[in-house]
């Protein structure tokens, strides 16, 4: 369902691009295709919440064409990438890469879960402890059976 | 009370992290190329076509080099500061038109006045992505060795001006 989803939304994506790209995907349609992949990565920093394949602003369109003219020239994902963040820093990278200062992003969320867990499990023992069982008195056990057989009827 | 306790904890934390995010600016992106070398280019200047210029024409000096274009509103905000800089005479100020036309760029120049020793035209852009360019205005101060040691995003403010780039440019002098 979600990978169905996700193909959906990915085909949005592209035909949104490429009803305003037509003129650059006449060029080479294998150099496009390569430029879509790479700029769905990266971020439009001038719409932030924007990638660079979705977004209409003018610089965006400029970083595409830079990317473009990487693509043609023959430079590898990794190369092109390296040429934006130099520019503009890691921000630019929808996947932030993992090092020392981006840790805590990465394993933030699975700390946090593990600090719920152990509070819940924590949590649990005690209140196991708290609630103690007592058994039944006979003449408890008497009404009850009478009680259940009532609610039987 | 205890049972209060946790919660105010848990509600005070969420406070002070919204009260540090909110107040920071999400366009400001910490520039990678900070003290690093600022990248080469041969541009031709503005006023005058036949004159070409390179960060590395000002080596052994401490300069400061701003992004402006004639379509940019915030340019227009930041410019009296920059004439009162440029007036002050504390190191030379280089401009980069950025994404403009010539005649555009040279008419905002004697409309406004102009506080560059010259500027250097970029018509399609790309010292500006070598730079990281992504809201102009931006400014950057570049030291004797020709590294950017300082980068301003959006238009120049008094504070900013007199609390960190007139220090810095004094103390790059020094050095």
């Amino acid at each position: 369902m979600r990978r169905l989803f996700a193909a959906l939304l990915l085909l949005l994506a592209c035909s949104a691009v490429w009803a305003k790209e037509a003129a650059p995907l006449a060029e080479d349609p294998a150099v496009e295709k390569r430029l879509m992949v790479i700029s769905e990565e990266l971020r439009c920093l001038v719409c932030q919440n924007e990638s660079l394949a979705g977004s209409r602003a003018d610089l965006a369109q400029d970083l595409r064409r830079e990317v473009r003219n990487l693509i043609k020239a023959g430079k590898s994902d990794a190369e092109i990438k390296e040429f934006m963040v130099s520019r503009y820093g890691d921000f630019v990278l929808y996947r932030p890469p993992l090092k020392p200062t981006t840790w805590l992003l990465w394993i933030g969320p699975f700390v946090l879960l593990l600090a719920a867990v152990g509070g819940l499990i924590a949590y649990l023992r005690r209140r196991g402890r708290q609630v103690t069982d007592t058994p039944l008195s006979a003449e408890e056990s008497l009404r009850a059976e009478a009680l259940l057989k009532e609610s039987d009827k | 009370m205890k049972r209060f306790l946790i919660p105010l904890a848990l509600f005070v934390v969420l406070v002070g992290f919204l009260a540090v995010g909110l107040n920071r600016d999400p366009r400001e992106v910490p520039s990678p190329l900070v003290n690093k070398p600022a990248p080469a280019f041969t541009l031709e200047q503005l006023a005058d076509p036949t004159k070409k210029f390179s960060p590395a024409d000002l080596k052994g000096q401490v300069w400061m080099f701003n992004v402006w274009a004639s379509w940019c509103v915030s340019c227009r905000q930041e410019h009296p500061l920059l004439v009162e800089f440029a007036r002050a005479r504390v190191a030379p100020l280089i401009g980069l038109d950025y994404k403009d036309t010539r005649t555009d760029g040279l008419r905002m120049l004697t409309m406004s006045g102009n506080p560059y020793d010259f500027s250097v035209f970029d018509a399609d852009g790309r010292v500006g992505i070598d730079y990281g360019v992504y809201g102009v205005p931006e400014t950057y101060v570049i030291d004797k060795a020709g590294v950017i040691r300082y980068k301003h995003i959006g238009p120049l403010t008094a504070q900013a001006l007199e609390k960190t780039i007139l220090p810095l440019i004094n103390e790059l002098k020094k050095s």
